[in-house]
């Protein structure tokens, strides 16, 4: 059957349409990071309580990175990873030591020296857009990325022997050597003279603690139990919005392809993916590759975020779980799903934390609905797909709003009948956060698009109907 | 070197012998409903504080501790009873709606028995307080323990019941991962819930000890030497203590797993719980109530987590918060201990609890501190790789 | 015919359980265009030979030539590369993918993607998408499922899936084609038309078909040799006409002639 090769030779496009239709999203990606950078930053920063926006947008996007790449492993292979934030305290880690260390030998300190592009100091007006601090820290995104995957590559070669709950078991276990071995390694270094003049040492005594003769390697630093602190913080809307588009790009474009159906096939029937040629460990290697560089990335994003503090601790299995979640409520496999899902998780417990404050939330609500709305209109009609579905876009925006104003109700009558007993519902978010997730899985046990995406004809069965 | 040793190993089996009560309950539910109950930790938490509001209860705390907590005991009693009368009634009313007849009084009897039980047993131990207060000089530590201990393992499975059959009960039959996240859903509503003001608070507290206490023998050891001429030739080395509140702690754990074991090779119950962990369906065609079957299951779960939950805080008394990092960890090893046994397999979850008891304690005595959970984690990786399905668990080839 | 050199040649192949000897010294032949049926009671071995023959099992001895190449002990993706597809007893769908999707997955093996290409999306991705893309619906519209590409293959008909399942198995490009009672649970009439299908199949891919099937009229009328195991071994083999009056198959089938003449 040599003609499939024959067939897809003809079958090629141009080289000029090709290049345009792969490239065309990646420019749009930087492109309106860029505009969100320049242009909406500004703006938010001159709204009351615009910095706690800019940084729910942050967050919103180091998750669906995290919700995204997971999904590969755990939505697309069907492997069961509980280890996601140990990548990206790989990632993290990297990230820091290269932008800390590498400042401090370059500069004498760690402070930022950032661009335009990577500032988000509202007094901070750079004159221009990219900075040597920049390039530190482009390279500590992708070198962390590149451990990241590093330790994804160790990680999967296990997936060859263990299937199901024992593989999740070896990756928690994996995740939790790690918080050991960072919290064991000693404190950050401050003399830039220290670091200038720092030997580079073998491995063995990466986490040896520092002796009165005895000094740690620089690099190996990692600032132990208490956290690394005095990271410059780069992360901006800008990195955040790029890293984001272009993970949902990777995904959505590995989904639509061979590699795609070869994960989904894995994790709907393995026996018969081998049956059909899919060489399956060497995809499920692959799909925890990809997923930890992204994780890694999303480490090295979240290690140069304004109000975080890098520590093991943080990045431990529970943040493994917040990301599990996302990726189930979401849907297994869909990646528009887990985007929604991580966005909506980031948001929950930040709205319930003073529930009564929900009135704030109602324009940005409504934004994102209507945006969402309007995005899965114009990629329906793109994809040549009957225009009525906008009814239903309006109509699942219309249920939102409807369950917001509800929510706010109940928020007001809650609060009405809770204070003569004392209660605090601030209090109260985690359990109603918990319960809500118990409700969702006996609700709707698919998460909120199964294996679909948001702009998949199948999934608006009734609409489709309709046109 | 010789103490050392000894010291260590006792240490080893004391915990040990209690992650082994933990990973039972994982290892019973995963053995039946195939599925990591991540919870299970929480209710062992769960237990340990119960324990502490019950020793505050019965008047065995600091002076004014015990005002605060007792009303709240009663007010998690009461909230807990007052769960299971709603689901039962909601249940009842779907089972309505649908028409599918009567309700069926027989599952929920064994839960009403447990909820009668478990209030008795508070009773039993407003009673002592009563008494206690009436004459404070009566020593009845021995036996408030002992009914704390009933008290605590009474609430557990009560609340084991209730979670299973408001939570899981739902989702049987649902993807594995969906019941996972359930359970971690769970996970946190019981970790949250422990934090607030009205449960068990933020601060972190000593629990009073209850169990009798003195040394019962002292192993090794030796006196200083003391040369001729008035100098110390070698100094005095420290013995083992045999602590009076170790044998106790250990045996309790010793004697339950014995009573499990009993109860799940010996009973019809346990042959039931065998029927329905190796094929449920077929199970259920050959008349065995899966339902109650899975609903004991939870219950014998938690009873044995709060059991190991009053021994921790018997040997280790400074409690933490409910949701503190220490416990997650703490149940973390016990499903670890569960894993590397054999996940399903009984007798495994007490090999494996006392295989990671020891690892952890020689590996912290011997090598170092600092990585005592990297010997854990590290021997679950290393056994998996080898035998993947834990020590003495059994694969089941997919049929194709 | 017989100077045709043999596609697929299996000598001495063993597999045993534990204690219990699932398939026994089993030899078969197969040359180009040959349409063979294997039969035999239940449990008698017939999908361990196809799960040996597959990859899924390996055997305990023996020898397995595919065109010449030895498959024994090979994992089953690189027996589906070197050109040996299946569908199976109880169906192994990718339930949740389109239809069309499980065909496209199918033609994985002849494909040459790699990860840079697919997220750079170069021409020859591109190309090649759109082979598979071609190629997949091709089949469909043989196999009668072009209206229902989009659907997820759970929620086909059985019979369909049961079509589906021979679909995605030449999506493959096999040279030898192995079908796993293809005929079950469907109903006369999509039992007649499943032998007509077969038929077109052999002639239109040119594959070499080896068939378990429980259905005597189908295998009877479409196969033109049938080897007949039981317990593990080999009890005759022959054409359809010869089998159906061997009494070693009649007693396979149905036990052994008491004296008074019944069944026992």
């Amino acid at each position: 059957m040599s003609s499939l090769h024959d067939k897809a030779r003809q079958l090629r496009p141009g080289i000029g349409a090709a290049t345009l239709s792969s490239a065309w999203p990646v420019l749009g990606v930087v492109l309106l990071a860029v505009a969100l950078q320049l242009v909406i930053k500004p703006l938010l920063s001159g709204v009351a309580g615009g910095d706690f926006y800019s940084k729910v947008i942050l967050d919103i996007g180091i998750n669906v990175v995290l919700a995204v790449s997971l999904t590969m492993v755990n939505g697309f292979t069907g492997q069961f990873s509980i280890g996601h934030a140990a990548f990206m305290a790989v990632g993290g880690y990297t990230g820091a030591g290269i932008v800390y260390y590498g400042s401090m030998y370059a500069y004498g300190d760690p402070a930022a020296r950032a661009g335009a592009l990577s500032t988000m100091l509202t007094d901070h007006h750079p004159g221009v857009l990219f900075t040597g601090g920049d390039a530190l820290y482009v390279t500590a995104l992708v070198a962390g990325g590149l451990v990241a995957a590093a330790c994804g590559f160790v990680v999967g070669l296990p997936s060859l022997r263990l299937k199901g709950d024992y593989l999740a078991i070896v990756t928690l276990g994996f995740g939790e050597i790690l918080r050991v071995l960072i919290q064991q390694s000693s404190d950050v270094s401050y003399e830039a003279d220290e670091v200038r003049a720092a030997p580079l040492v073998g491995l063995a005594q990466l986490f040896e603690r520092p002796r009165a003769d005895w000094q740690a390697p620089v690099w190996a630093r990692l600032g132990g139990p208490l956290g690394f602190s005095g990271l410059p913080f780069y992360t901006s809307l800008f990195w955040v919005f790029t890293v984001t588009g272009l993970t949902l790009l990777v995904a959505y474009r590995l989904k639509q392809s061979t590699f795609g159906r070869a994960f989904l096939s894995i994790r709907e029937d393995e026996i018969a993916a081998e049956a059909m040629g899919v060489n399956t460990t060497r995809y499920k290697v692959w799909a925890f590759v990809i997923s930890a560089f992204f994780a890694g990335v999303a480490g090295a994003l979240f290690a140069h975020t304004t109000g975080v503090q890098l520590s093991a601790q943080e990045l431990g299995f529970q943040k493994s779980f917040d990301i599990i979640i996302m990726v189930v409520l979401g849907g297994m496999g869909s990646i528009s799903g887990a985007a929604i899902a991580a966005a909506a998780v980031t948001m929950l417990p930040e709205i319930l934390r003073d529930p009564t404050k929900l009135v704030q939330w109602f324009p940005g609500i409504l934004v994102l609905t209507l945006a969402c709305a309007i995005a899965a209109w114009i990629v329906r009609a793109v994809r040549g797909v009957t225009a009525k579905p906008l009814w239903a876009a309006a109509g699942g925006g219309a249920a939102v709003i409807a369950l917001t104003a509800l929510g706010y109700t109940a928020v007001v009558v809650s609060r009405w009948i809770g204070h003569p007993l004392d209660i605090k519902l601030g209090d109260y978010r985690m359990l109603i956060f918990a319960l809500s997730l118990i409700l969702m899985m006996i609700l709707r046990p698919q998460g909120l698009f199964g294996v679909r995406e948001i702009w998949d004809k199948a999934l608006w069965p009734k609409a489709g109907r309709k046109g | 070197m010789f103490e050392k040793f000894l010291q260590t190993l006792m240490d080893a089996i004391a915990v040990g012998s209690l992650y082994a009560l933990i990973a039972l309950g994982y290892t019973m539910v995963y053995g039946i409903l195939k599925f990591i109950n991540f919870a299970h930790s929480d209710v062992f938490v769960l237990g340990a504080w119960i324990s502490f509001s019950g020793a505050i209860a019965t008047g065995w705390g600091a002076p004014g501790s015990h005002a605060v907590v007792a009303r709240w005991v009663w007010g998690g009693l009461f909230l807990l009873t007052a769960a299971f009368v709603v689901a039962t009634v909601v249940e009842f009313a779907l089972k309505r709606a649908r028409g599918e007849g009567s309700f069926h009084i027989r599952q929920t009897r064994y839960a009403g028995e447990l909820a009668l039980m478990t209030a008795w047993g508070w009773a039993a131990m407003a009673l002592l307080q009563a008494s206690r207060q009436a004459n404070s000089a009566m020593g009845l530590k021995v036996v408030s323990g002992f009914l704390i201990l009933l008290c605590a393992m009474l609430t557990c499975g009560l609340v084991g019941f209730t979670l299973e059959r408001v939570a899981y009960r739902p989702l049987r039959g649902a993807p594995r991962l969906n019941v996972l996240i359930t359970a971690i859903g769970v996970s946190l509503f019981l970790q949250n819930a422990g934090q607030l003001d009205h449960m068990f608070g933020t601060r972190p507290t000593r629990m009073p000890s209850l169990l009798p206490d003195h040394v019962l023998t002292e192993i090794g050891g030796a006196a200083a030497r003391i040369g001729p001429d008035g100098s110390e030739i070698a100094p005095s080395r420290q013995g083992v203590q045999v602590r009076l509140v170790d044998v106790i702690g250990a045996g309790t754990a010793v004697v339950l797993m014995i009573c499990l074991d009993w109860l799940v090779f010996r009973t019809k119950m346990g042959r039931a719980m065998r029927a329905v962990s190796f094929n449920e369906k077929t199970a259920a065609l050959m008349g065995i109530p899966v339902d109650r079957v899975i609903s004991f299951t939870f219950v014998l779960g938690a009873m044995l987590a709060a059991a190991a939950g009053f021994l921790y805080s018997m040997k280790y008394p400074g409690l933490n918060q409910s949701a503190a990092p220490v416990w997650v960890l703490l149940g973390l090893k016990a499903f670890v201990a569960a894993v590397v046994g054999g996940i399903g397999n009984v007798r495994g979850a007490m090999l494996g609890g006392m295989l990671i008891g020891l690892i952890e304690f020689f590996g912290a005595a011997y090598l170092s501190t600092d990585f005592r959970d990297v010997y854990v984690f590290g021997l679950l990786i290393l056994v998996l790789l080898v035998r993947p399905s834990g020590l003495l668990g059994s694969t089941v080839a997919e049929k194709v | 015919m017989p100077s045709d050199p043999a596609i697929l040649e299996v000598k001495g192949l063993c597999k045993s359980f534990g204690g219990l000897k699932a398939v026994q010294d089993f030899s078969l032949t197969l040359r180009k265009g040959d349409l063979k049926g294997l039969i035999g009671p239940n449990g008698a071995g017939k999908t361990t030979v196809f799960n040996l023959l597959t990859g899924v099992y390996k055997a305990d001895s023996g020898v397995a030539l595919l065109q010449g190449r030895s498959i024994r002990g090979l994992r089953p993706f690189r027996i589906a590369a070197a050109g040996m597809a299946r569908t199976f007893q109880n169906i192994r769908l990718f339930g949740a993918l389109s239809v069309l999707d499980n065909v496209k997955l199918a033609c994985h093996v002849r494909t040459e993607h790699t990860m840079a290409g697919t997220i750079l999306r170069t021409r020859w991705h591109y190309g090649e998408e759109r082979a598979i893309d071609a190629r997949a619906r091709e089949l469909l519209t043989l196999f009668d499922l072009a209206d229902r590409a989009d659907e997820q293959a759970m929620n086909l008909p059985y019979g369909d899936q049961r079509r589906l399942e021979i679909a995605r198995a030449l999506a493959t490009g096999p040279t030898v084609l192995l079908l796993d009672e293809p005929a079950a649970g469907m109903n006369t009439q999509e039992k007649i038309e499943l032998r007509e299908l077969i038929r077109r199949v052999r002639s239109e891919f040119g594959v070499t078909i080896l068939l378990i099937e429980h259905d005597m009229g189908v295998v009877m009328d479409i196969c033109e040799r049938i080897t007949v195991l039981d317990y593990g071994v080999i009890i005759a083999e022959g054409p359809p006409d010869q089998i159906q009056n061997d009494p070693k198959v009649i007693e396979a089938y149905l036990g052994e002639p008491t004296p008074a003449g019944g069944i026992a």
